[in-house]
């Protein structure tokens, strides 16, 4: 399995010369398709743009109808205030951090550690253990019995029913052991011969010539944990364990509700709901991470389709 | 290696041979057992962990046919002779979700689904391959991101007193709408919504499917007189069929996922009637009203009705054509 093809790569910047005659309605299609392609990335653009406008604007722009497209006077009072004076913003970020770092780590060694053995063909009871996986990706229980199991183990308000029943995914597991399938096992043979044990050999050949696949499942995971935000509701009760996903969910509701004209007389009985510019900068919060790792992510991804697409 | 074996069992003879052959198997296996004992020790936690998280509420699932009572648990508690399915079916709501989830899944199969289809072509007939690249990296943006953040984006940009729609309306001197709150746009603004968020993404492998399809096709169909339409229906749209038929079929056996975490974020109490779908219900008949039971029955109700969609559709598409998922 080499690296991904980039779909991107296909129209090369220099064109056959079949391409390059052009006629009256090639160029009109060509114009009409680029506008068309501007105007739907503008579309993508535009609200993630006007959230970090708004972030920055002082209160009274904030609240004004229009486009908002450039900051006036700007200013880091929305930021501030989310920090420091609105809700446990800054503690939600560290649960966030906690529940996806933790996560992610034990995630891929739990990954790792299924895809391992598995990529060994002439495992005794490989086919058995690969149909036990195979099934846990096709069937589920379902919401309550999922909800009854945690309860039963007592982890309702606990961090760990965030980061437990996720550590072992099927298809991870499966995604892995194909990438490890391809690994040479020549070199892994003769280390056994020299004496090396298993976790030896993973630890010093497989993980280090392994690094793609284990980049891609560790952003999935990643990814995923950031974005959470179902299972803290269903699983988390107090306030100090609430992640950041779920406190911005909950501002949300609050806000739709009251931009409804018939429930704007709560606004004067609710002190707690923050303005435009404060929801704004917790939203660019939130997103800052994944903003930030951008590009890595979209790469890894894409790879990602990939591997999913090869079957083992 | 068997074959190997049987020749030679044939040279020696008899059964004298077969109690051979399992000895070597069995020694065989032996020495397999003692190289990869370290192996079973690595394979046992996610086994164990995927048992518990996986397995066991599998077994939960019982409680659909049961009147369950916390104190007795899922085992003790009494076989009720489908009364929940029969509960379910009778209620008023049956009629309200499952027509919202089939009307939100169709209008998804049908404005959704072709999207990326058509994004994906008119990527591909762009010249600059810097413009291109910038146009797929913004859009698959939102792919990344979740539903609470785009809900919280979306509600201010569709605002009726700040977004960006309603500043379009006032433009226009009509009064604007608060859109989220309006039964009748709310479906339209889920699917729109739903591909503006997914369409970017879905492109992905249709890019690649393109990308694999020979160059030497579209020069010999142009030196014949081909013009570009013609080669992208000619040759681009049929080299995408394959890719076309398992992401229908997948996607038709998901049509009782209407899109739960969309739908949660955005609704409220006010568009219930043509949003409420099958998992917004088992969410609040389960979690809300603590109705286990009942709940798990509707869950089940949905998944099961799921698997026979997709088994159904899947033997339709082999029938017209030689794609199919299996």
């Amino acid at each position: 399995m080499e690296s991904g093809r980039i779909p991107a790569a296909s129209a090369g910047p220099r064109k056959p010369p079949w391409m390059r005659r052009k006629t009256r309605g090639d160029v009109v299609f060509d114009v009409c398709n680029a506008a068309f392609l501007v105007l739907f990335a503008l579309s993508v653009v535009y609200p993630f743009w006007t959230t970090i406008v708004t972030s920055l604007s002082t209160e009274k722009e904030a609240t004004e109808m229009g486009l908002r497209i450039w900051i006036r006077d700007w200013t880091l009072n929305s930021y501030r205030f989310a920090l420091s004076g609105y809700g446990n913003v800054g503690r939600a970020y560290l649960n966030s951090i906690f529940r996806t770092a933790v996560g992610t780590v034990l995630a891929v060694i739990v990954t790792i550690l299924g895809a391992f053995p598995l990529s060994k063909r002439d495992l005794p009871g490989r086919n058995a253990v690969t149909v036990f996986i195979l099934i846990t990706m096709f069937f589920s229980g379902g919401l309550i019995p999922s909800y009854l199991l945690i309860r039963s183990l007592g982890l309702i308000d606990s961090r760990w029913a965030l980061i437990l029943p996720s550590l072992a995914a099927g298809f991870h597991i499966i995604i892995m052991r194909n990438f490890f399938m391809t690994v040479d096992k020549a070199c892994e043979e003769s280390a056994f011969m020299d004496g090396a044990n298993y976790l030896q050999i993973l630890l010093r050949i497989i993980v280090p010539l392994s690094k793609p696949v284990i980049a891609t499942v560790a952003l999935w995971v990643a990814v995923g944990h950031w974005n959470a935000w179902f299972d803290a509701l269903i699983y988390i009760n107090s306030e100090k364990k609430l992640v950041l996903q779920l406190l911005l969910r909950r501002l949300i509701q609050e806000m739709t509700l009251l931009s409804d004209p018939m429930n704007s007389f709560m606004a004067s009985e609710n002190t707690r709901i923050p303005s435009e510019g404060v929801k704004s900068a917790i939203v660019i919060l939130t997103i800052g991470p994944i903003v930030a790792l951008y590009p890595f992510l979209q790469k890894y991804f894409i790879k990602g389709v990939f591997m999913g697409s090869l079957k083992g | 290696m068997i074959g190997g074996r049987r020749g030679a069992s044939a040279h020696a003879g008899g059964g004298e041979a077969v109690v051979v052959i399992d000895d070597m198997r069995r020694r065989d296996l032996r020495r397999r057992l003692n190289k990869y004992w370290m192996l079973y020790i690595f394979l046992a936690v996610p086994v164990v962990l995927l048992a518990l998280f996986h397995y066991v509420p599998l077994y939960g699932i019982q409680i659909a046919f049961k009147d369950y009572r916390i104190g007795v648990g899922i085992w003790g508690s009494q076989w009720n002779n489908f009364q929940h399915f029969k509960d379910f079916f009778g209620t008023p709501y049956f009629g309200r979700i499952m027509r919202n989830t089939l009307l939100i899944s169709f209008q998804r199969l049908l404005f959704g689904f072709p999207a990326p289809i058509i994004l994906a072509l008119l990527l591909n007939e762009v010249g600059s391959i810097h413009f291109k690249r910038v146009v797929q990296t913004i859009s698959y943006l939102p792919h990344f991101m979740s539903w609470v953040v785009l809900a919280a984006i979306l509600t201010e940009v569709l605002s009726p007193q700040r977004g960006i729609v309603a500043y379009f309306y006032t433009l226009l001197g009509k009064q604007p709408p608060n859109l989220l709150m309006e039964a009748a746009l709310f479906q339209p603004l889920l699917i729109l919504t739903g591909i503006w968020q997914g369409v970017g993404w879905g492109t992905v492998v249709y890019l690649a499917a393109i990308s694999s399809i020979d160059l030497e096709l579209y020069e010999s169909a142009s030196i014949d007189g081909a013009g570009r339409l013609q080669r992208a229906v000619y040759i681009t749209i049929p080299a995408l069929y394959p890719m076309i038929t398992i992401l229908f079929i997948l996607q038709t056996g998901g049509i009782l996922n209407a899109g739960f975490d969309q739908i949660f974020n955005l609704y409220n109490p006010i568009v219930y009637e043509v949003s409420d779908i099958i998992d917004t219900y088992v969410y609040r008949v389960g979690l809300i009203d603590r109705r286990y039971d009942f709940s798990t029955a509707v869950g089940l109700f949905k998944n099961v009705f799921g698997v026979l969609l997709l088994l159904l559709t899947n033997a339709v598409v082999k029938r017209f054509s030689e794609n199919g998922i299996w």
